[in-house]
């Protein structure tokens, strides 16, 4: 590990007030960075209604409508194939929506030329030009402007160094990409399109091509560095830990429709659909029967819970951590449902258990104490119940 | 070719008798197939005076013949040149209908005959062709003519460029000039400044074969050419002549001036796909 990764630790206030300041000495500042936080949700900065875009005959989009305000840090979250990259492509004017309306700061940008834009887009897999040294990459966006926008020579040089140190890369401008590590390039990648002060930041999986230590240290950054400049973030992950953590808004794609929308807590909460459910995280599914708003087990009749949301033949949803294990006759008959421990994993804090239940396997996670206090060993029976679960009708 | 026996070892194990004979084999059929042609052209060159040599070359014909083969391919090479950047460029970065087409269409002078592609533009423009009547009347001369010689070997060394570039631009991808578009890059800025650079030693080595095979073109020349010594006959065609008029000797010294070419054109081929690497291995 490098001397720069290292210095992603070493963030501090300190580091926050020198960025700030270099960056207002900036003369020809024209509001990128200054655009403080305190205007989030006063302006749609993005406005979507009905995008399509198609190849040959798959929709890759089929009908979107989004609305992104003016500094929010939005992920589009999805499975690989949800549409979410093509998406992000058509804000940027990477692809051409066959209909729909785009506007960005209110004004009508379907047919907008990507290099009028103003965005800045980071790539998956960076696209640094590899013949080009850091310090160039970082400076093409200025350099190639019309001489009647384009800043003297030294102020671009001074806007380079002053993004090396604003991704912690100083000092490495010399280099060219192929001797940076992936960690490093997406950090020059990000230099790369802020240079040019876009009012929207746009990621493609930006951490996807990492492992997952740099990966989990990029994320603090970025969110730090989100904070500090308060520019629009649209980013797309098909890592649901990676949109909960960084995101003030998550938007749930499936099959190129949006599924959810919200905060990440509201989402995690309430899963409009099975699908969202088990994309949030790991689930156990079970067939249940709704009766007078009694959740009961298709197989054994037992009882899981109360909802009074619908009645008939449904699937109810829970979490392994939601999961209260104990040996057969702890509880009261009809509070738990039975069960034969297959499998056990400990992963340090939490212990992982698998169940059999009927035709099913469920998996529960407890912590280790409460596992030791219970003592299950593979083979014996056991009961289980959940604590939280989640209704949806059968066929959802 | 000489490989180093012990390197070979240290990667797959020592090298079987087997190995050792089609080793044998393929280095005989090179030396009494490619090489040994090319030492006796240049030996069979040599072996005049200088004198002669100097007399067969500064031949008004002979002159004359190198001067029209040096002008049709300083006019062929650069107009494939910028045929084969424009096609790969947008076959590779674009996808559009009837691009498979194309990307066939530039391999077709591959597959047909040099003949056959001067026969072409015989029937085109020669006299009992479709524009011949026309071009008469209007005292354009395209066949037996520079343009004639000119468009043939366009047609012929068409696919040298463009076959060299559409691999490595599609190994290289179009992140890099959405990277530059979304950054504000002109189309041409955009090629100036990231495709090109990314491109040039394969846009050289594309250039070197596309000039050898310009300046060597016979079949398709000869067709259209019309043999006029001193105005349309290219350095082959010359050679052809002067061995036809059993000017054997004149014949190999003009022969070894082609075959220098081949030599110049190896050597900086060998050098350029040395750079090529670096740039293929720079995608990866």
């Amino acid at each position: 590990m490098t001397t720069q990764e290292e210095a992603l630790h070493t963030f501090n206030d300190e580091d926050w007030r020198a960025g700030e300041e270099v960056i207002d000495a900036t003369p020809k500042n024209r509001g990128g960075f200054v655009s403080a936080p305190q205007t989030v949700g006063s302006l749609m900065q993005i406005e979507m209604s009905q995008i399509v875009c198609r190849f040959g005959s798959t929709p890759a989009v089929a009908g979107v409508d989004l609305a992104v305000p003016q500094g929010e840090f939005l992920a589009l979250l999805g499975p690989s194939g949800s549409g979410k990259t093509t998406l992000l492509r058509i804000i940027a004017g990477l692809e051409k929506p066959e209909s729909g309306i785009l506007r960005i700061d209110g004004a009508n940008a379907v047919d907008l030329a990507p290099n009028k834009r103003g965005i800045g887009f980071v790539f998956q897999h960076y696209a640094l030009f590899r013949h080009m040294t850091v310090a160039r990459n970082i400076a093409f966006g200025l350099e190639i402007r019309k001489s009647s926008q384009r800043p003297e020579k030294v102020e671009i040089d001074r806007r380079v160094e002053e993004l090396l140190d604003l991704v912690q890369l100083p000092g490495l401008g010399k280099r060219f990409p192929s001797q940076l590590s992936g960690g490093q390039r997406q950090r020059v990648a990000l230099a790369r399109a802020l240079a040019i002060e876009p009012r929207i930041l746009l990621l493609d999986e930006p951490f996807g091509a990492l492992d997952t230590k740099v990966r989990s240290e990029l994320r603090v950054w970025l969110k730090s560095l989100h904070r500090r400049l308060g520019i629009t973030i649209v980013f797309v992950t098909h890592d649901q830990e990676e949109a909960m953590e960084l995101a003030d808004r998550v938007v749930i794609m499936r099959q190129g429709r949006l599924e959810q929308d919200g905060n990440p807590g509201a989402i995690y909460a309430e899963p409009v659909s099975p699908f969202v459910y088990s994309f949030l995280g790991a689930a156990n599914a079970v067939p249940v029967q709704i009766e007078s708003g009694i959740v009961r087990a298709a197989a054994g009749r037992e009882i899981l819970g109360v909802s009074d949301q619908f009645a008939g033949a449904a699937t109810a949803w829970f979490r392994p951590h939601h999961v209260d294990l104990a040996r057969p006759g702890a509880w009261g008959e009809n509070k738990s449902l039975p069960g034969r421990v297959i499998d056990i994993a400990t992963t340090g804090p939490r212990v992982r258990l698998q169940i059999a239940y009927h035709d099913s396997t469920l998996s529960a996670e407890i912590a280790t104490e409460d596992y030791a206090a219970i003592g299950l060993k593979v083979g014996e029976p056991c009961q289980w119940r959940p604590r939280v679960i989640r209704c949806y009708p059968m066929g959802v | 070719m000489a490989t180093n026996p012990s390197q070979r070892e240290g990667r797959s194990g020592a090298p079987g008798l087997a190995a050792y004979g089609l080793i044998a084999i393929a280095t005989l059929f090179m030396l009494s197939f490619l090489v040994l042609p090319v030492v006796l052209v240049l030996v069979r060159a040599g072996n005049q005076d200088w004198s002669s040599i100097a007399e067969t070359l500064t031949d008004p014909d002979c002159l004359s013949a190198i001067r029209l083969t040096v002008t049709i391919a300083s006019i062929a090479v650069p107009a494939n040149m910028v045929f084969g950047l424009a096609a790969s460029w947008a076959i590779t970065k674009f996808s559009f209908p009837g691009r498979s087409l194309l990307i066939t269409l530039i391999d077709l002078p591959f597959s047909v005959s040099p003949v056959v592609s001067g026969l072409i533009y015989a029937l085109v423009f020669g006299m009992q062709g479709y524009l011949g009547p026309w071009l008469r009347a209007h005292d354009i001369h395209i066949l037996f003519a520079v343009p004639g010689i000119v468009l043939a070997t366009i047609f012929v060394t068409f696919p040298f460029i463009a076959r060299e570039l559409i691999p490595l631009m599609q190994a290289q991808g179009r992140q890099e000039e959405e990277a530059a578009v979304v950054l504000g890059a002109s189309g041409w800025q955009t090629f100036r400044y990231v495709t090109f650079p990314n491109i040039r030693w394969g846009v050289l080595y594309g250039v070197l074969l596309c000039n050898a095979r310009a300046m060597g073109e016979f079949g398709a020349v000869s067709v259209v050419s019309g043999h006029i010594r001193g105005m349309t006959n290219t350095v082959p065609l010359h050679i052809e002549v002067l061995y036809n008029d059993y000017n054997i000797p004149a014949a190999f010294t003009v022969a070894a001036l082609l075959a220098l070419l081949a030599l110049v054109t190896l050597v900086v081929k060998s050098y350029l796909e040395w750079r090529l690497a670096d740039e293929l291995a720079a995608t990866r």
